[in-house]
């Protein structure tokens, strides 16, 4: 493939995951031009032992993360605080009930999607990383594991407590079931 | 008073969930994405779905995770149709690094 047509193809994709990794815009777009050096490079020996589309999801991810991993400032939020908790017996303690009646917070719709994006930017690394690839670009748990070069059990556990993290912090929005 | 009710719950709960063919909610968490993969077996579906009845704590655990989840969906069905511009600057960029 003509390797102008190839960047036309997959330069929104692959910036738009740089910026979820790297949450900056400058940097995401330096990822982006670091990631397509590699595929030039790599172009020739691909060798299709795993799909096109997911040996370059892989490239982007290791180039945005060496680049996050230079990032002195970042600050790494805990996850732990977010997760539903049990007793001894394993009996679920129940999240603060959310009041599905009154006191709905009313939003425009625009406003309850940046809110969401806000919320999952705000996950940590590895977590966040793995709910956009599984639940925003809908690729499978052994992909994502490929990808990230980590177990599909791995990414099960990650994607989980991604999601009850999420749902814990969208709480007030929930509210009504409307969202 | 709320609080004692639910601390009783929690007692008899804890007692019930040791029923053979019963889960706690704490197993109950780890087969959550599973099933939602629609990769539960039968066996497994039956007594998760056997907890749901009986639990009402994890049914609205559950109903406000999927909601959650369908926040997500929504919300990149919305960026995903507004169809980004490619950035033309970084097209020639790339382009360009690449002649070198
Ligand atoms: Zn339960």
């Amino acid at each position: 493939m003509d390797f102008e047509v190839l960047v036309r193809t997959n330069v929104t994709w692959i910036l738009a995951l740089a910026n979820v990794i790297l949450k900056d815009h400058a940097k995401a777009e330096d990822a982006a031009q670091l990631a397509f050096l590699k595929i030039h490079k790599g172009l020739d020996q691909f060798e299709g032992r795993s799909s096109m589309k997911t040996w370059m999801y892989r490239i982007v991810v290791n180039e945005a993360l060496m680049i996050r991993r230079k990032d002195k400032s970042r600050e790494e939020s805990l996850i732990d605080a977010m997760l539903p908790r049990f007793d001894k017996n394993g009996c679920r303690f129940a999240e603060e009930t959310i009041n599905r009646e009154t006191g709905e917070t009313i939003l425009s719709k625009k406003q309850q999607q940046d809110e969401v994006q806000r919320l999952i930017l705000a996950l940590p690394d590895q977590y966040r990383i793995v709910l956009y690839l599984r639940d925003i670009e809908e690729m499978t748990t052994a992909q994502v594991a490929t990808v990230l070069d980590i177990s599909e059990a791995n990414v099960k556990v990650r994607l989980h407590r991604a999601r009850a993290a999420l749902k814990k912090s969208l709480g007030p929005f929930l509210a009504g079931g409307k969202f | 008073m709320t609080a004692k009710v639910g601390s009783i719950r929690r007692v008899l709960n804890g007692i019930l969930f040791k029923l053979p063919g019963m889960i706690t909610c704490a197993q109950f968490e780890d087969f959550i994405v599973a099933y939602l993969d629609g990769e539960l077996t039968k066996e497994e579906l039956r007594i998760f779905r056997r907890h749901l009845l009986v639990c009402r704590d994890c049914k609205r655990y559950l109903a406000d995770y999927e909601r959650a989840m369908k926040c997500v969906k929504d919300m990149s069905d919305e960026i995903k149709s507004d169809l980004a511009d490619v950035p033309e600057d970084l097209v020639r960029a790339v382009l360009a690094a690449r002649q070198k």
